[in-house]
């Protein structure tokens, strides 16, 4: 856990990792007995009417559970479906989980293949959403809003992982193959790169404008590149999209040009480890494997009252089960040591104005946690800009009191938007 | 699936820069302490005795609140020892036993406990308590009377009253050297200005404090009485007297610089800070009151909310 300085005058500032020069090796690990793939589940279907639990399933086969719906899974291994349960995730979101026991030969899929001759936009969409990096290829299709800009992120927005860092280096052929054909399918010419503090002439033929971030904490949030990079600020309440902006990883621009050079749906994904001790590795696993494999192959014990961190340390979310697979946009394990986290407290805000010092969007938190706490969200909505936080987690990071002001605002937003989904339903 | 170890879900950040509302208060104690001990050094046994009551009855009154309240006991938090610490350095060594108790009532239970607790009171607890004493035993707080007994070797006048009643006259017996080494009467802790000083840029460098508030407060002290001495060098005592005497120091490093009602934001510390140092030499120089500090910091702890709307605009704010 990082510890403030004993000089503290200023705000704390906190760097990402930059990784060396020189890559640290991907280690392979492969799911031992089953994979575990969550099939997202919109509306109240209630039986799976596509693929059923016996049914043999092939390596980069898409798998889609229900009909008249376009969510699917692409299989990560060969073997039989064991099961299909439900699952709900974090923030009420509803899944399928479909369990596959692996076989011991693996066949490959080559329904791909057919499509990969001529790239489109509902080819891709049709079987390349469910990859590593789960690139957004819904939002390039939607109608509603026109996409104009790409932005693909070569850096990872939260502190310790180097995942995308990792693949823009590692895979750069795939990348630059990737952008072409983004550009191909979607028609959208201006792509930019952000890079973490290298210099642009690395960058030169990859097809896409390279620009480079300052590496100081939080500056590779998606708002924050908007501003300082594209020079547009998003309005409080606004996503990036409704500005015409879409957000890539570089892993889902790498796994896209890698599907339409080998013709085969890429299952692999590339994630930082972060053991207990500290110890940074890039790995490499089939989607769907379940974490506990992953701990086994480095010996990582588990003792009770751990916590396991899918994401960075600032804005990650912690799972409760070692059977939790790996899934298309996880970019990193964080394994934390029950004496190393962070807990929350009931004290009260004793106005110190830490989080304001600390907050990159401005906002009056010594103000708005008090709205919060009492539920207040809607006059923390119209009067505390609420909806101006970009989502970095300093705040809490800082807070003297040790109040989960991250965690009120996250649920503040759900909230709201619940209740302005319920009445759009009413209206 | 042998054995299932229980995780512990929880929401992000996971990590924390490891501040605590305990660290600070304690290190506002740490920081108190060599004007303390010169106090002690100074007063003696009945300043030790004054600011050991003032400590101990402090932090007895919170927890008579917090069991009467039904809250969890919150005297660890070490903020009522400060509370407790900082209004026996404002008094005089001979305060009466009764006059430390009622002082430490008002301050913790007034000040602080019926606002709802740390962080929800809206004037500093102590400056509070100071000024409701000021005005019920007004003797309690003439130094010059409350320290008659004592045998000092050195001028044995409170400066601040010296200056007011006889202007520059009324302050040649004092030199600046000898109001830095805590060689003047006054309140136990609040004589020994270097000790004071050197407590409040640790303070300001382990960012417990603003620098923001206590350099604008005493530059405010310092401009203002810079000009009333210009205006009439003889009726006004110079700039450095003003630093150097009465609560300026500890008002500055330790009460205005109180987390709950000072400021957040950048421009609003600024003002706040500048206009305790105005209204603290308008108080003394041309107001009714020896020493302005106390008053000029209930003054600005009233405006602080209305100074934080001077706020930077919020990231895609929309008008």
């Amino acid at each position: 856990m990082l510890k403030n300085k004993f000089f503290a005058l200023t705000c704390p500032r906190i760097d990402y990792d930059v990784l060396p020069m020189v890559l640290p090796k991907p280690e392979k690990i492969s799911p031992t007995k089953y994979i575990t793939l969550f099939h997202d589940k919109n509306g109240n279907q209630s039986s799976a009417t596509g693929s059923q639990v016996g049914d043999k399933v092939k390596t980069g086969q898409k798998l889609a559970l229900y009909k008249d719906d376009p969510a699917y899974v692409i299989a990560s291994a060969s073997g039989t479906i064991s099961s299909i349960s439900p699952y709900s995730g974090d923030f009420g979101k509803n899944y399928a989980a479909v369990t596959i026991e692996i076989d011991s030969d693996e066949v490959f899929d080559d329904q791909f293949k057919t499509q990969a001759a001529e790239p489109n936009l509902a080819t891709a969409l049709e079987n390349l959403s469910f990859i590593p990096g789960s690139p957004p290829l819904s939002t390039l299709s939607d109608t509603e809003r026109e996409i104009k800009t790409i932005v693909i992120c070569g850096v990872d927005s939260d502190l310790l992982l180097g995942t995308q860092q990792y693949i823009v280096k590692s895979r750069f052929e795939e990348v630059s193959r990737g952008i072409e054909i983004l550009k191909k399918i979607s028609g959208i010419e201006q792509i930019y790169l952000i890079t973490a503090g290298e210099t642009v002439q690395t960058y030169g033929h990859i097809g896409a404008r390279v620009k480079s971030i300052d590496t100081r904490y939080p500056s590779a949030l998606p708002q924050l590149i908007m501003k300082n990079i594209l020079g547009e600020v998003v309005p409080a309440g606004k996503t990036c999209e409704d500005l015409g902006v879409c957000f890539f990883s570089s892993e889902a621009v790498a796994s896209i040009g890698s599907a339409y050079t080998s013709d085969q749906v890429p299952v692999t994904k590339s994630l930082t480890l972060i053991t207990k001790d500290g110890n940074q590795r890039i790995i490499e696993t089939k989607i769907g494997t379940p974490i506990k494999d992953i701990l086994e192959t480095y010996g990582v014990s588990i003792n009770e009252e751990d916590r396991i961190i899918f994401g960075g340390p600032m804005t990650g979310s912690t799972v409760y089960s070692l059977e939790h697979p790996i899934q298309p946009d996880t970019d990193g394990l964080v394994v934390l040591d029950r004496s190393n986290a962070a807990y929350t407290s009931e004290y009260p805000c004793i106005n110190c104005g830490d989080c304001v010092r600390a907050c990159p969007a401005n906002i009056q938190i010594n103000l708005l946690v008090r709205f919060l706490e009492a539920g207040q969200y809607e006059a923390a909505a119209e009067s505390y800009d609420l909806l101006s936080c970009i989502d970095c987690g300093l705040c809490s990071f800082v807070c003297v009191s040790k109040i989960p002001i991250y965690q009120y605002i996250k649920l503040a937003k759900y909230e709201l938007d619940r209740a302005k989904a319920a009445e759009e339903t009413n209206a | 699936m042998l054995e299932q170890k229980k995780l512990i879900v929880s929401h992000a950040p996971f990590w924390h820069n490891g501040n605590r509302v305990t660290e600070r208060s304690y290190h506002t104690i740490l920081a108190a302490l060599p004007a303390v001990l010169a106090g002690f050094y100074f007063f003696g046994i009945p300043a030790v005795a004054v600011v050991c009551l003032s400590v101990a009855t402090a932090i007895l009154w919170e927890l008579a609140i917090n069991w009467l309240t039904k809250r969890s006991i919150a005297i660890g938090d070490g903020n009522a020892a400060v509370i407790g610490l900082l209004f026996g350095m404002l008094v005089p060594a001979t305060m009466p036993w009764w006059a430390v108790l009622t002082g430490t009532f008002i301050a913790v239970v007034i000040g602080k406990q019926i606002f709802g607790g740390i962080g929800s009171n809206a004037f500093n607890p102590v400056a509070l308590a100071i000024a409701i004493m000021m005005v019920s035993w007004k003797h309690l707080f003439d130094f010059d009377g409350m320290l008659l007994n004592y045998d000092f070797a050195f001028a044995t006048a409170y400066p601040i009253s010296a200056a007011k009643n006889f202007g520059a006259l009324g302050i040649e017996k004092f030199d600046l050297w000898n109001l830095l080494m805590g060689k003047q009467i006054g309140g136990i802790g609040a004589t020994f200005g270097l000790g004071l000083i050197l407590g409040g840029i640790y303070l300001i460098l382990r960012g417990f404090i603003r620098w923001e508030i206590s350099l604008t407060f005493l530059a405010g002290v310092y401009c203002s009485a810079f000009l009333f001495n210009l205006i009439d060098p003889v009726r006004f005592v110079s700039p450095a007297f003003h630093l150097l005497t009465g609560y300026t120091l500890i008002g500055a490093f330790f009460l205005a610089t109180e987390d709950s009602s000072s400021p957040v934001n950048t421009i609003p510390m600024l003002i706040y800070g500048a206009t305790g140092g105005i209204m603290t030499v308008l108080i003394r120089n041309i107001g009714a009151y020896v020493d302005g500090v106390i008053l000029a910091i209930l003054v600005i702890n009233m405006i602080q909310p209305l100074l934080d709307k001077i706020k930077p605009k919020a990231l895609g704010k929309v008008v």
